[in-house]
């Protein structure tokens, strides 16, 4: 297999899907460069953390049961978020306790999942990208890549060969934004301090750039940058990567 | 008041008066910067601080798993030493015992030691209503008790009064000083302090304290403290009742010390507290100093029930604090805001086992999942595992609001077909798209009013991923 190009199954997200495709382009675009044999499998929606997180078991089950047969064919899967890539490796399996066959399929595509970035570095070996990028950046880490998968160093890495690009780190760079899926509608106030100290935090590093590797947490700070008139353009670290800057950055319009 | 009607079914409420609150906001701002520098680096100076996490966690699931036999055999090595043990179900019947120790001692006057688990009793209160007057001894509790508020922080009582109040209390309380006295520092407001107290301690009749350790191989009890006042308050009066909830049991010393290299590194980043005391039995005949009579108050309140259940790892917390200290949603609104005894990520996971999900139910649900609590925890508890079991319970209970459930039940109907999903996202997503128009983002929301509340919601780009991949003939199978 080690010759071969390697299946890759683009679990795309629910949120880029939804808001924000050419996350998913630029994605496919690093994996075919890694080397990749890209598809999108069509048994996909979202990896249910909208109802695991929310307690409701059962469903996060069913829809982690359905989504399995789809990803099971492939010899990788990848994700553009650590959150959702977390959730396929380290929960999935722990929701099949109780069914034996459920949970070796279960384990068994978890052990394939990677989050983008991390899968390009840590399993590809690539180690730079063709890339140019006029600007000065600062880095979030999410909080879900950071401590369920490690993806720390494996952005800033493939960002460094960026041409043009200089990256900032933040003073806080451990802080949770404030995101969180539904706590951040359900705990508008706390949220909203969490992502105001967040975006103050962003400012104060002079960067006109923001990059996460989650779109949760980029569309949280986003929205409060522009809220607060920000001219800081936010991005997912898959666009810069690729070279894939022409869609006008989160939050922003035509223009 | 140190009585603690639970308002923790008011947290949300709780806590937007916590950010409004511009004295809080000032304290917490600098407080959890530096709690959190110093835990790491007094992690990062000792090799083994990792291992030691496992060393420890082993420690109490064993204990964990025998803490019958580990509690009863504490008991016996207690009264072999000439004490007492006073099992309490409740936190009623914990009170009662103590109050019954002071009675029978004539006391009208208790010295105490910082004890989460006389907060959890509302010791501080009933004692006043039965005529004993408690005197806190502990630098914040002392401040608190003055202020007549509850403490903050399990390890900072006080976290959330800044200097200039502290001083004002001291100048409105302690009106026997002269009023023109300087009091700026720190330093000068401990002296202060320490001066009133001295003579609560010599008028103390039973001195009570808390228990970071019982070792069941001695019959000790442990303390740990930076001021040296608990050693005063169990040492001087004639009595002395250590408050403990069962959990704090470890079958050795040699366990205690090993957890103990966790503890003040984990809380404040010091290598060990200024002074951890051991207390063994009442004093002996040739014994210079201690009390005479060693009580030990065992308070149960709900913990047993959690024993063989997915709770059960809660009760390997040593109360470090270390989660809250991490923890952004602790950062932003402080203690007062959870409504009981522990706030923070071990308040969400213990208070709706102690007080019932009903009343806490929004703890657990008040995290992003961010995932740092159980990154630094000593003992390697997996807190935002255990808030999720009990948003699971919550849920099976129908706690959630009905618009949560409804929309919840609706989406997931839609994410397991995703044929149907990826036709029903379509045209909405275009639609929000069209709308936002050339902004690319929208100022309000219908039913987004949290999130437009605080932040702009980025537009969608228009077609779904899917649909331009349907579009572009994209692969959608395994290559053979
Ligand atoms: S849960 Fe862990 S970090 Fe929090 S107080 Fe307990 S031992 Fe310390």
């Amino acid at each position: 297999m080690a010759d071969a190009k390697p299946n890759v199954a683009l679990f795309v997200t629910c949120l880029v899907d939804l808001f924000r495709p050419s996350v998913g382009f630029a994605a496919v675009k690093l994996l075919e460069q890694a080397g990749c044999e890209v598809a999108v499998p069509r048994g996909q929606t979202c990896c249910g953390q909208p109802a695991y997180n929310s307690g409701d078991r059962a469903d996060a089950t069913d829809i982690a049961r359905r989504t399995i047969p789809a990803l099971q064919p492939f010899d990788y899967v990848v994700a553009p978020s650590g959150s959702c890539a977390g959730m396929i490796r380290k929960h999935w399996p722990a929701l099949f306790e109780n069914d034996r066959e459920m949970s070796r399929l279960a384990i068994s595509v978890a052990e394939k999942t990677w989050e983008l970035t991390s899968f390009l570095t840590d399993v590809r070996g690539m180690t730079s990208v063709d890339a140019a990028y006029d600007g000065v950046a600062a880095y979030h880490h999410s909080c879900s890549g950071l401590r369920e998968l490690g993806v720390r160093e494996q952005p800033r890495k493939l960002l460094e060969s960026v041409r043009g690009l200089t990256v900032k780190d933040l003073a806080h760079p451990e802080e949770c934004c404030g995101f969180g899926g539904t706590f951040a509608v359900k705990y508008p106030d706390i949220s909203g301090r969490m992502v105001s100290d967040k975006a103050e935090d962003i400012e104060a590093t002079g960067a006109d750039t923001l990059l996460a590797g989650d779109l949760g947490c980029l569309m949280n700070m986003a929205g409060k940058l522009k809220r607060r008139g920000s001219a800081i353009r936010v991005r997912h670290v898959a666009e810069l990567l690729a070279g894939d800057t022409g869609a006008p950055a989160i939050g922003e319009g035509e223009s | 008041m140190s009585v603690h009607t639970p308002t923790s079914h008011r947290f949300p409420e709780n806590a937007r008066e916590a950010l409004g609150n511009e004295t809080l906001q000032r304290g917490l701002a600098s407080a959890k910067v530096g709690f959190r520098i110093r835990r790491s680096e007094a992690a990062a100076r000792l090799p083994e601080f990792e291992t030691l996490r496992d060393e420890s966690r082993d420690i109490k699931n064993h204990t964990l798993a025998h803490i019958d036999l580990y509690l009863e055999a504490f008991e016996k090595r207690v009264i072999e030493r000439g004490g007492h043990v006073h099992w309490a179900a409740d936190a009623a019947e914990a009170r009662d015992a103590v109050l019954t120790i002071c009675r029978a001692a004539g006391a009208k006057s208790v010295t105490k030691g910082k004890s989460m688990i006389s907060e959890e009793m509302g010791l501080n209160a009933f004692l006043e209503e039965n005529g004993i007057e408690p005197v806190e001894t502990d630098l914040g509790e002392y401040i608190i008790q003055l202020r007549h508020e509850t403490p903050s922080h399990i390890i900072a009582p006080a976290f959330h009064v800044l200097k200039e109040q502290v001083i004002e209390t001291f100048r409105k309380e302690h009106t026997h000083l002269d009023p023109d006295r300087v009091i700026e520092e720190a330093r000068q407001l401990q002296d202060e302090a320490r001066q009133v107290l001295r003579e609560r301690f010599l008028a103390a009749d039973v001195g009570i304290t808390g228990a970071n350790f019982l070792i069941a191989e001695t019959g000790s009890t442990v303390i740990v403290t930076n001021e040296g006042n608990g050693d005063l308050t169990q040492t001087l009066p004639r009595v002395h009742i250590v408050l403990a909830s069962l959990e704090k049991i470890v079958p050795t010393l040699e366990d205690a010390s090993t957890i103990l290299r966790l503890l003040a590194r984990s809380a404040t980043g010091q290598e060990y507290s200024s002074y951890t005391t051991f207390s063994t039995g009442p004093r002996r005949g040739e014994d210079a100093d201690g009390p005479h009579e060693f009580h030990v108050v065992l308070l149960d309140n709900g913990r047993t029930d959690l024993i063989g259940t997915e709770m059960q790892e809660v009760l390997r917390c040593i109360r470090c604090g270390a989660c809250m200290n991490h923890c952004p949603v602790f950062g932003a609104i402080g203690g007062h805001a959870y409504g009981w005894v522990y706030p923070g990520p071990i308040g969400a996971v213990l208070s709706p086992s102690l007080i019932g999900v009903e009343e806490a139910h929004h703890l657990p649900n008040a995290s992003t999942f961010c995932g740092r609590c159980e990154a630094v925890c000593p003992m390697r508890i997996p807190l935002p595992k255990l808030m999720r079991h009990l948003r699971e319970r919550e849920f099976e209970k129908g706690i959630p609001p009905a618009t949560l459930r409804w929309g919840l039940a609706a989406w997931a109907w839609l994410a397991k077909r995703p044929a149907l999903y990826g036709l029903a996202m379509r045209l909405p997503v275009r639609l929000l798209a069209l709308l936002a128009g050339r902004k690319g983002r929208f100022r309000r929301m219908p039913l987004a009013g949290g999130w437009t509340s605080q932040r702009d919601l980025p537009a969608p780009q228009g077609p779904t991923f899917q649909a331009m991949w349907d579009r572009k003939g994209g692969r959608r199978e395994a290559s053979k």
